[in-house]
């Protein structure tokens, strides 16, 4: 076996459990040189703010950042899909050297001309403050000009790691929050944070709230409106989910408006109720409410349960490895490997708090390798020592999976399948069982005896 | 770094036909074995190509960063690289890293060739890998750019050091250009049937497109091997593909200039004129004829263009992608029927319209329109007047392939809506063949799928 060394620097932060006194460092910026699986400032923002589909995304800068984000995640809109579109400042040489604020000018005039949008957000890449270039100037003329909100998302690739970014996209969004009449909105209405429509999932989840009696005023940003978002501050209560990039805007939100918030997930039979009893606890006054929850989820666990244990019978004993951005999605998809019979050997993730690494060792049995920021090479060391038979992260992890002849789910925001509540919980179960017992891997060389 | 006048805009571009720089250079060192990729600049940058890649290549895509900070940016990045450097080769033990800058670090004004002096005299720990710098900023050019100044910065800082021992008759040099591992795979068959000594750079037609692994594999196994490049002054010739690069700086031409070595250029060898060119001149370097396989290959593509010209003949196709593609099958369709009513790319070499007459005898405007620095949205726009019946290019094309209910043949990259990317033939009288059965099936299908009878025999 070819050996796989662990970076001296690196080594604080992973953590097998049971053999050290746990003290795991993490929020740290990637260590040059080691091919971390993180993007950048950039990518977090653009995360977040993706799914807003009747708004225009400028990315300033040289045409990479936006091309290698076009059409790039599985964010369904039930309108307007200008989200799915990529638009770039293209900067040139010329641009460099004289600044790019004209071509941001007459882009983005020119967008807002052809596409009506309800509101811009101008993405800055790496080089435009260091060509000094004047962004929430010519944002303010627009904006002016236009008549819509022009909002400019500091997310410069190098100052910080993706939760800067996601931070950076949270305080635009702030900024169109209270522009809205908020006087329509009813007293049981939330808002759900942190939760992007992947697959149609915001769709499936606003459903169940709805059946329990809950109006959604925004969902942000998955299925996102601009005026939605404008009117969010007449909610009674944010849900967050995917906490590490909303959190701070729940935290904003709850500070001007005095609007509470509850941290939930969405992934796995058990958060997904949890999500569901804790909305309608909040609500507590209105005993219909918990009513129909109880009705609600009764039938809808009724009907994922038995394929789940027939699921749960066929994968007994397999193994599984996670590696996903935020440690909140790691927490869940632990739980929900577990109820379909799988034990997990490794975990880990981009972004995950030293809070969330404590709750992590708890959760998982000794000999379970956790680890922050980690990069192909300590993916592959791992899921290979441990035997896991199945990865569970993004499409960066996938050949890592494959070339070893371990089965894959990609749990990421570019798959097509809804993978939250109930009915995606079954879709998840179904994803595991087809990978991990595929036929493919008989011809693997790590099956294949000699 | 080429430079054209062209190569501006005053506007943005929508839903871009092009890639940037880095992404050329870290595909391009791919296929050198041993070697690992290294981006001087943010971690997005390595991490968002990696994705970009994989996506196609559906391979493991290692790429290491720099991972700037605010601090890097203000003081420069030579402590992050160094020690970048050092980390990579702890972990990977590389025979060569392949250092590309980026839009940050070039704005900065970092000095990456006195960087990596400095590392190789100070901090390389004796490890001695390779080192090549290359120069891509992605506000200059495109991925094509950044692959072609990759390779020519591998030839010039390797060379550099050892030069020309003895002149090898029967050794050649091959820069196959951006092509599919498929297509690598296939020109080292042909030049091993000619009985030639043959250095292709790059190749990974085995890095990009291999078998599931016994052992991790830091690096995966195959790629031009550095002993052998530094043999590239001794071949009696180099082939260069690309009838764009043709006019511009390039290794082989620094082959030329340095050690002598005679460089052709001729066009990508797409469709049976631009490949009888390339066959030509190994009949040439080799004193033979062209193996009986390949006269047999050519004879069936042309029996098959003729069973099968009335499928195509008269259609409107569109072909956009990379400048050196877009100009081979220009050549291809004019051979066979098919008038390419839009040459489109978002590269700006200011050369295509040019290369496209020479290979397109037929070529009128404005019966044929050749866009440079085009984006899809006016590719779309042009699609929506000229009303193709069949578009041929990446899949970035799907979108408007569904809005316009037209077939789409996915040729080149990306391809990042189907499996085997790695696997689509463009080259050759073998890969002519594919594409001549893709087209034309995607033509009868079309027919098919839009009569009302249900035809069984068309």
């Amino acid at each position: 076996m070819t050996a796989i060394h662990i970076l001296k620097d690196r080594e604080n932060q992973i953590h097998e459990t049971g053999k050290a006194p746990f003290n795991m460092a993490c929020d740290k910026h990637s260590l040059s040189g080691s091919v971390s699986q993180r993007a950048c400032v950039f990518c977090g923002s653009r995360v977040v703010l993706y799914p807003i589909a009747d708004a225009v995304h400028l990315v300033h800068g040289p045409i990479g950042c936006a091309a290698y984000t076009w059409d790039i995640r599985g964010a369904l809109s039930s309108g307007p899909e200008l989200h799915r579109l990529s638009f770039s400042t293209d900067l040139r040489e010329k641009d460099v050297i004289f600044g790019g604020e004209e071509k941001l000018y007459r882009t983005l005039t020119a967008l807002i001309d052809t596409y009506s949008p309800k509101a811009a957000f101008v993405y800055s890449t790496c080089i435009v403050g260091i060509i000094g270039d004047d962004v929430e100037a010519v944002l303010r003329r627009v904006q002016k000009e236009k008549n819509i909100p022009v909002l400019a998302v500091h997310s410069e690739g190098f100052k910080g790691t993706k939760k800067d970014g996601y931070r950076a996209a949270c305080e635009a969004l702030f900024k169109l929050i209270g522009k809205g009449d908020a006087s329509a909105v009813g007293k049981y209405a939330i808002n759900i944070l942190g939760e992007f429509n992947i697959g149609g999932e915001a769709w499936i989840i606003k459903n169940y709230y709805r059946k329990m009696g809950i109006d959604v005023v925004s969902v942000m940003t998955g299925d996102g409106r601009v005026e939605e978002v404008m009117k969010s501050h007449g909610a009674k209560l944010n849900v967050v989910q995917c906490s590490g990039s909303m959190t701070h805007l729940a935290k904003m939100m709850e500070e001007k408006y005095g609007i509470p918030y509850i941290r939930v997930s969405y992934f796995g039979i058990e958060d997904m109720s949890k999500a569901l009893y804790d909305v309608a606890e909040f609500f507590s006054d209105n005993s219909h409410i918990l009513e129909k929850t109880k009705t609600m989820v009764k039938e809808e666990v009724e009907a994922v349960y038995p394929e789940l244990l027939s699921i749960r019978k066929a994968l007994s004993g397999k193994k599984g490895a996670i590696y996903v951005g935020g440690a909140f999605k790691a927490f869940s998809l632990i739980k929900a490997l577990k109820m379909i019979g799988m034990d997990v050997v490794l975990v880990g993730s981009q972004t995950g708090s030293e809070e969330d690494y404590a709750i992590l060792k708890d959760m998982c049995d000794d000999g379970t390798v956790i680890v922050d920021d980690a990069n192909p090479l300590e993916l592959s060391k791992y899921i290979i020592e441990k035997k896991a038979d199945l990865f569970i992260g993004g499409v960066k992890e996938r050949p890592i999976a494959y070339k070893m002849g371990i089965g894959f789910c990609d749990h990421n925001h570019e798959r097509k399948t809804p993978l939250a509540g109930y009915e995606g919980m079954l879709n998840f179960a179904r994803e595991v069982y087809y990978t991990v017992t595929s036929p493919v891997w008989q011809f693997a060389p790590r099956n294949v005896v000699n | 770094m080429m430079k054209t006048n062209s190569d501006s805009n005053e506007i943005g571009i929508k839903n871009a036909c092009k890639l940037c720089t880095p992404l050329g250079a870290s595909l391009a060192f791919k296929g050198i074995k041993g070697a690992i990729p290294f981006l001087h600049g943010s971690q997005g940058c390595a991490t968002y190509i990696r994705r970009y890649l994989i996506s196609h290549y559906k391979e493991p895509m290692d790429i290491a960063s720099s991972n700037f900070s605010e601090e890097t940016a203000v003081f420069g990045g030579g402590a992050n690289l160094k020690l970048g450097l050092s980390n990579i080769t702890k972990q990977y033990e590389p025979v060569l890293i392949g250092v590309a800058t980026t839009c940050l670090s070039e704005t900065i004004g970092d000095d990456v060739p006195m960087f990596l002096d400095e590392y190789k005299k100070y901090d390389d720990g004796g490890q001695k890998s390779h080192l090549v710098h290359v120069s891509t900023a992605s506000y200059r050019g495109t991925h094509r750019n950044g692959y072609n100044d990759a390779v020519k910065a591998t030839v010039a800082s390797l060379l550099n050091k050892v030069g020309k021992t003895v002149t090898d008759e029967r050794q050649v040099n091959l820069f196959p250009g951006m092509v599919s591992p498929k297509d690598i795979r296939y020109l080292k068959e042909i030049l091993s049937d000619f009985n030639l000594r043959f250095i292709v750079l790059p190749d990974y037609s085995e890095t990009l497109d291999g078998g599931l692994w016994s052992e991790y594999q830091k690096i995966p196994d195959g790629g031009t091997d550095v002993s052998d490049i530094l043999k590239m002054g001794n071949s009696s010739l180099s082939i260069e593909f690309g009838r764009i690069l043709a006019n511009e700086d390039s290794a082989g031409k620094f082959l030329e200039s340095t050690f002598d070595v005679p460089c052709k250029s001729m066009g990508l060898p797409v469709g049976v004129k631009e490949t009888d060119i390339f066959f030509k001149s190994l009949e040439g370097l080799a004193g033979m004829d062209t193996p009986e396989k390949y006269q047999g290959e050519r004879a069936r593509l042309i029996d098959s263009y003729v069973d099968g010209h009335k499928y195509v003949a008269g259609k409107k196709a569109f072909v956009f992608g990379d400048e050196e593609l877009v100009v081979g099958l220009a050549s291809f369709l004019s051979e066979i029927g098919i008038k390419p009513v839009l040459c489109a790319t978002g590269g700006q070499s200011g050369l295509l319209k040019k290369k496209i007459m020479e290979v397109n005898p037929l070529f009128s405007e404005p019966d044929c329109i050749v866009s440079e620095g085009i984006d899809f949205v006016g590719i779309m726009d042009f699609a929506k007047m000229l009303k193709p019946d069949i578009l041929l290019g990446s899949s970035k094309g799907y979108h408007i392939a569904r809005e316009m209910e037209l077939p789409l043949v996915r040729v080149g990259f990306p391809i990042h809506d189907r499996v085997g990317g790695s696997r689509v033939s463009h080259l050759g009288y073998r890969g002519a063949q594919e594409l001549f059965d893709r087209i034309a099936n995607a033509l009868i299908e079309t027919k098919q799928a839009s009569s009302d009878v249900g035809y069984s025999y068309i």
